[in-house]
């Protein structure tokens, strides 16, 4: 299982598509916000927490047709699921791969960004907590995603179709938590339902990513 | 004699062809007796006015909307663990009459909203809801396009009902987190028995419930009976090209 | 050890392709399958190596044993050749990756990066795969595709070697490698024919 990390981080790393892609996204897109609704500092920092949200949701999906498909077509996905490791736990892992890859360098870049946004001072800790705990939902969901339409050539707009349904609850309550912790307002019940949502996607999701895998590998 | 000897495409679509046109009749009826009792022989709103008389489309819509995923779980599930084609065939087939449901409840949801609340949309808990419900089936329907294998869409619809079904559910409960809404309460509160509309409302309501959910399985049966002979179709050129 | 395949049939795009395929194999022995293109080779194979349903019949002993090697040898071009090897090596449970790289002659090439081989270096490197995963049972599906003479004297050497230590091979290929133990199977005679297409995912609908 180490050994499936660890390829993958490196695999991202030498590519140079994860780490750097996605953050470079996540930096347009925050960038492009003010040039649309105007550089009316009150206005950024109000949304601020939802823009920052959204952003890093987009620059996750964006890299999500990369996390299987390449496995997919050179067989390694074929030799895993043939070898003593559990598939769940392979997709496990790839998942975690992708939030490491992808899903952190958000968290540590959101603060940066958040000064783009004019964030409030005191929102900066919240945004960061709930991002936290908000991205590995993601990575796991998208990993679902991903599995699903594998094997559709030209499948990154269905694969946007199927997973921002699934990311509703996520955004929401992650938002809503940042949101508050910018206002200054008592944020336990979303970041306790956020942290929920994400330790269920985690537990119960490589599950059904390894079911619909296996189906598109036969 | 067990009810799964339906679940043999050939005698589903006998067993369909013989109740098919019993159920147009009925359907279309109780339709056209709901809508028309409740937009002609009712009478108008204290405070809402005539345009009230959009519920006898808006609700039973948003019922069957609702429905129609549930049967399209039911059926994934009859798949993923029987194995009957038809069963999956009958999934495919409900979502196009599900997702037009969706859209019929949310069109009438803005055209009703538009005088009550001044605008065409809120981001109301339940219309957003219905946004979402909407999207799932845009997805489920995509997805079965998109797979050219019919096994292997079966198999990987049915699972993304079953999980989009879990994140509906929990999505209805973050919208309702996120924004309590302007939305009127249920029109007909199962649970409690009393009812929010009175009972000369009430009647042809339920009538035009009826009359939709009767539309829906109709045209379910029927689009069911299509894919079949799709199937059928590709099953026979198959076979031809072979010899 | 066995591997026994009894009455095994199996279906591409839900049409069976062959029918009640049965053969056993014992430890040492290597099974050579032939037949023309489309007769269902690589679906026999996968559905040998657990990745693909039968529509009939069992497959027995090969549970956790197989080693397998398509077409697509599951490398990564932006790794170099240990890393590869080594990968594998950990997915399944081994460490020693210095024979594989010995029996396939990729010593020299060991610090290249995959990406920059020619095709049948990566070929031998994706042959060499099979050696560190110590799994008996070697399913093949064309493994010499893109290979030399030299390879493929090579790689049959390996084969050979394996069979003797207690291995066993299933290799779906067209040419002689000149490997005493192996026998033929002929696909042809299993063709499925549409009288016999039993269990056809399709054939509730005719």
């Amino acid at each position: 299982m180490k050994a499936l990390l660890i390829r993958d981080i490196r695999l991202a790393v030498r590519a140079g598509g994860g780490f750097g892609l996605g953050l470079a996204f996540f930096l347009i897109v925050i960038v492009m916000v003010p040039f649309a609704v105007g550089a009316d500092t009150e206005l950024l920092s109000k949304i601020a927490p939802g823009v920052l949200w959204i952003g890093a949701l987009l620059a996750c999906l964006l890299s999500l047709d990369r996390l299987l498909a390449l496995d997919f077509e050179d067989g390694t996905l074929d030799l895993l699921a043939t070898a003593p490791l559990p598939f769940e736990a392979a997709l496990s892992v790839k998942s975690l791969a992708h939030w490491i890859t992808t899903g952190l360098p958000l968290v540590i870049a959101a603060p940066v960004l958040g000064v783009l946004m004019n964030l409030p001072t005191q929102c900066y800790g919240w945004l960061v907590l709930s991002l936290l705990l908000g991205t590995p939902a993601l990575s796991v969901i998208g990993t679902f995603g991903a599995a699903l339409t594998v094997g559709i050539k030209r499948g990154g707009l269905l694969l946007s179709l199927l997973v921002l349904p699934l990311y509703v609850p996520t955004l929401i309550f992650g938002a809503e938590s940042a949101r508050r912790g910018a206002v200054g307002a008592d944020v336990s019940t979303p970041m306790l339902l956020l942290a929920g949502i994400s330790a269920a996607a985690i537990a119960l999701m490589p599950f059904a990513s390894a079911a619909v895998l296996k189906v598109n590998l036969r | 004699m067990s009810l799964w000897e339906y679940a043999n495409p050939v005698k589903f679509l006998r067993l369909s062809e013989r109740v098919l046109p019993t159920m147009w009749v009925l359907a279309i009826s109780s339709t056209f007796v709901g809508l028309v009792w409740g937009f002609f022989f009712t009478p108008d709103d204290i405070r809402q006015g005539s345009t009230v008389k959009i519920i006898y489309i808006h609700v039973p819509a948003a019922l069957m909307a609702i429905n129609a995923w549930f049967m399209m779980l039911v059926a994934s599930l009859i798949w993923l663990i029987r194995r009957h084609h038809v069963s999956a065939l009958a999934a495919k087939a409900a979502a196009p009459v599900g997702v037009v449901m969706t859209l019929i409840a949310l069109i009438t949801g803005a055209i009703w909203g538009q005088p009550m609340w001044g605008t065409w949309w809120v981001w109301d808990p339940r219309l957003t809801s219905f946004l979402i419900l909407f999207l799932f089936y845009l997805g489920y329907i995509a997805l079965w396009e998109a797979i050219e294998d019919s096994d292997t869409a079966a198999d990987l619809t049915a699972v993304l009902c079953m999980v989009g079904s879990v994140f509906a559910v929990l999505s209805r409960y973050a919208v309702n987190f996120w924004n309590q809404g302007l939305h009127q309460g249920t029109s007909i509160p199962v649970a409690t028995g009393e009812r929010s509309v009175a009972d000369v409302f009430f009647v042809p309501l339920l009538i035009s419930m009826v009359g939709f959910g009767l539309l829906f399985l109709a045209l379910t049966l029927y689009r069911t009976g299509t894919e079949i002979r799709m199937r059928r179709i590709k099953a026979l050129l198959a076979r031809e090209g072979r010899n | 050890m066995t591997l026994a395949v009894t009455n095994l049939t199996i279906a591409r795009g839900g049409l069976p392709v062959l029918a009640d395929v049965s053969f056993v194999l014992e430890t040492g022995q290597a099974l050579i399958l032939r037949g023309p293109n489309g007769v269902g080779k690589t679906t026999l194979l996968r559905t040998i190596a657990g990745l693909q349903p039968s529509l009939n019949g069992t497959v027995a002993g090969a549970q956790d044993q197989i080693a397998y090697a398509a077409h697509s040898d599951g490398l990564k071009a932006m790794l170099s050749v240990t890393e590869n090897l080594t990968f594998w090596a950990e997915v399944f449970g081994q460490s020693d990756i210095s024979h594989a790289l010995k029996a396939f002659e990729l010593e020299n090439l060991s610090d290249r990066l995959a990406g920059t081989l020619s095709a049948g270096q990566k070929r031998r490197l994706g042959l060499a795969r099979l050696l560190v995963t110590g799994r008996p049972i070697w399913v093949l599906d064309e493994p010499t595709v893109s290979l030399d003479t030299a390879s493929v004297t090579m790689f049959a050497a390996a084969v050979v070697a394996h069979l003797n230590s207690g291995g066993m091979a299933l290799i779906a290929t067209h040419i002689d490698l000149g490997i005493e133990q192996a026998s033929l199977l002929d696909l042809t005679p299993f063709i499925a024919l549409n009288d016999v297409a039993m269990g056809s995912s399709d054939e509730e609908f005719l």
